[in-house]
């Protein structure tokens, strides 16, 4: 485990229009030095007197030394909590909880590496790709969205990486798909030894359903509605089979949100798997 | 001169009144990286059941205007386990702990209690009536006197006699001090109130129910005049019985309320979700309240808005 989650009332530094997204800078120092690629951290938006209870959660996008630590996060505006983020200018205070999550698991070799991200979900893979070079390993990336506004770090990815894949649903930008249908090739090409994912539930399933194809192990960093972050509500789980065989409700924001993609049961999300640990057993779950 | 805020769950004191609702802490190891757990007046656990609980399916939770509809099921993982990895951590930092209790029969309820009573670190056994969003909802104990009274009364048979008892009373019923009396006469030391009251959503861009289960708990601001509303009741009805107070509870201002309206104890729930800090806030802010209006006790203030006009009440009490 890296450093226990501190809560800070960080700084906004600057707030800037990434394509689609808004990349807030925050001044956290407490958060930057803990953090490690895959970690997360919750904003409580609404200011002081806030009718909003429940705190958005954010994948970490990149932290750096400056002001003694700043963190960026990048986000699109889904309803009220995010449009008020959106408004933050420059020296508002936040209030800030992190880093919170599970890290990815870094090889201990070099090995070949490709990063998969969907719209902004993308946003989490950078810090892992520095990770990963500094290890001396291969970093591949595959990137897509719905439209090529929305491809989050098409060209940071480019001059990263060995290769980076784009892939636009309305073929505005590289291939004309999803991740998913270009990874076959993608793994044959860069002989990837493991991938690593992030984006949504629908995408984490069909890039694990490859891997598997391809006998490669992937890590999925996984979205589910949470009101914490803290492993406080048990509104985050997610059904995850532990290393014991047994199928338990996991919540995304403790023991997650980075998996080993065959240990989620994508296919019995929003269900409680019958056999599950703890599932009812004369009135099965719908 | 810092107000007293010691407060007693019967004959148990507690050195300040501010606990953590039900299902609203964790195991206290979640809120230890942000808050001292040992600080609060006491830890309430979320509600421990005989079996493990896989809970309900997702999503669980929708945000709501000041507030938070949530259908957790009661996940957890039964009261072996709890015995086994989560009690043990609280009692060893010497943690005041209420031990909130679910079942689905009176025998149930029983047998937890038994379990339960000579655990060391139990400070308390709250009896969870009501809770909304249980899946098997053979008995809604908390909506019928005679149900609720006949478990308090097994729980009580069961629990050592120095455990203190609590009943938690659900908002939504016909006449929340008809339950409160007959959990009273059951042997409840003291109530807690309130539960969250069921509510529901509907996602009008997927055009279905926001939460898997259909309906769920609403908790937070939202529901804190409900809150004010059953301990006022309660408070005038049964003077004499403790009663924690929770509800939408977010500051110090929000705990006076609650503490006007008779409650002696205060619990903080849904904000721990916003700030994990926030009990230990609450309770600075209370202690500040109590002190700017003159208060050498936190007793002095526990259902004082019952009286006519209070002002002249204090004079007349210390000439």
């Amino acid at each position: 485990m890296a450093g226990s989650p501190v809560q800070v009332t960080g700084t906004v530094l600057t707030m800037r229009r990434v394509d689609a997204y808004h990349a807030l800078t925050v001044v956290a120092p407490g958060i930057a030095d803990r953090f490690r690629p895959g970690h997360f951290v919750t904003v409580a938006v609404g200011g002081p007197r806030t009718s909003t209870l429940t705190r958005r959660a954010f994948a970490v996008h990149d932290v750096k030394p400056d002001y003694g630590g700043t963190v960026e996060l990048v986000f699109t505006v889904r309803g009220a909590g995010t449009a008020w983020l959106a408004d933050r200018r420059a020296r508002d205070p936040l209030d800030l909880v992190g880093p919170l999550g599970r890290p990815f698991p870094l090889p201990r070799d070099p090995a070949s590496c490709l990063l998969v991200g969907s719209e902004y979900g993308a946003a989490g893979l950078f810090a892992l790709a520095d990770a990963l070079q500094q290890r001396n390993c291969r970093v591949d990336f595959v990137l897509g969205a719905a439209s090529s506004d929305r491809v989050f770090g098409a060209l940071r990815a480019r001059r990263m990486a060995e290769t980076a894949t784009l892939t636009t649903r309305d073929g505005s930008l590289g291939v004309r798909g999803s991740v998913v249908d270009v990874l076959p090739g993608v793994i044959a090409d860069t002989h990837a030894d493991v991938v690593y994912a992030c984006g949504p539930m629908s995408t984490l399933g069909g890039v694990t359903a490859v891997c598997a194809e391809f006998g490669i192990p992937v890590q999925v960093s996984v979205e589910e509605l949470m009101a914490c972050g803290i492993g406080l509500c048990m509104t985050c789980t997610v059904p995850v089979i532990g290393d014991d065989g047994v199928t338990r409700m996991t919540r995304a924001c403790v023991d997650g949100p980075v998996f080993r993609g065959e240990r989620v049961r994508f296919d019995d999300l929003g269900t409680i798997p019958f056999d599950a640990h703890g599932a009812p057993g004369g009135d099965r779950a719908r | 001169m810092p107000a007293d805020m010691r407060t007693y769950l019967a004959h148990v004191e507690l050195p300040n009144p501010i606990l953590t609702a039900s299902g609203c802490a964790g195991t206290g190891r979640e809120l230890a990286p942000f808050a001292d757990v040992t600080r609060l007046g006491a830890l309430t656990t979320r509600t421990i059941t005989m079996a493990p609980r896989a809970g309900r399916p997702t999503p669980r939770m929708a945000e709501t205007p000041s507030g938070l509809l949530n259908a957790v099921g009661l996940q957890g993982p039964g009261v072996d386990a709890f015995l086994a990895r989560e009690l043990p951590w609280l009692a060893e930092r010497g943690a005041r702990t209420v031990v909130s209790i679910g079942g689905g029969s009176v025998a149930e309820f029983s047998a937890l209690a038994r379990k339960l009573t000579d655990a060391p670190g139990v400070t308390a056994l709250e009896v969870n009536l009501s809770c909304p969003n249980v899946e098997d909802r053979g008995r809604v104990f908390a909506r019928d006197p005679s149900a609720a009274g006949e478990v308090v009364a097994a729980v009580r048979t069961a629990a050592r006699y120095d455990l203190p008892v609590i009943a938690k009373l659900q908002p939504d019923v016909a006449d929340v001090v008809a339950i409160a009396k007959a959990c009273v006469d059951g042997g409840a030391e003291a109530l807690s109130m309130i539960n969250n009251p069921v509510g529901m959503a509907i996602d009008v861009d997927r055009m279905r129910p926001a939460l898997a289960a259909g309906t769920g708990g609403l908790s937070g601001p939202a529901i804190r005049p409900l809150a004010v509303k059953c301990v006022w009741q309660v408070h005038a009805a049964l003077p004499g019985t403790p009663v924690i107070g929770m509800g939408g509870v977010t500051s110090g201002r929000d705990a006076l309320e609650l503490v006007l309206a008779g409650a002696c104890a205060v619990a903080v729930g849904t904000v721990l979700f916003h700030d994990p800090y926030a009990g230990h806030r609450v309770l600075r802010e209370l202690e500040e309240l109590l002190q700017e209006r003159g208060f050498d006790r936190l007793a002095d203030a526990v259902g004082l808005a019952h009286r006519p006009s209070h002002r002249t009440d204090r004079e007349e009490s210390s000439p």
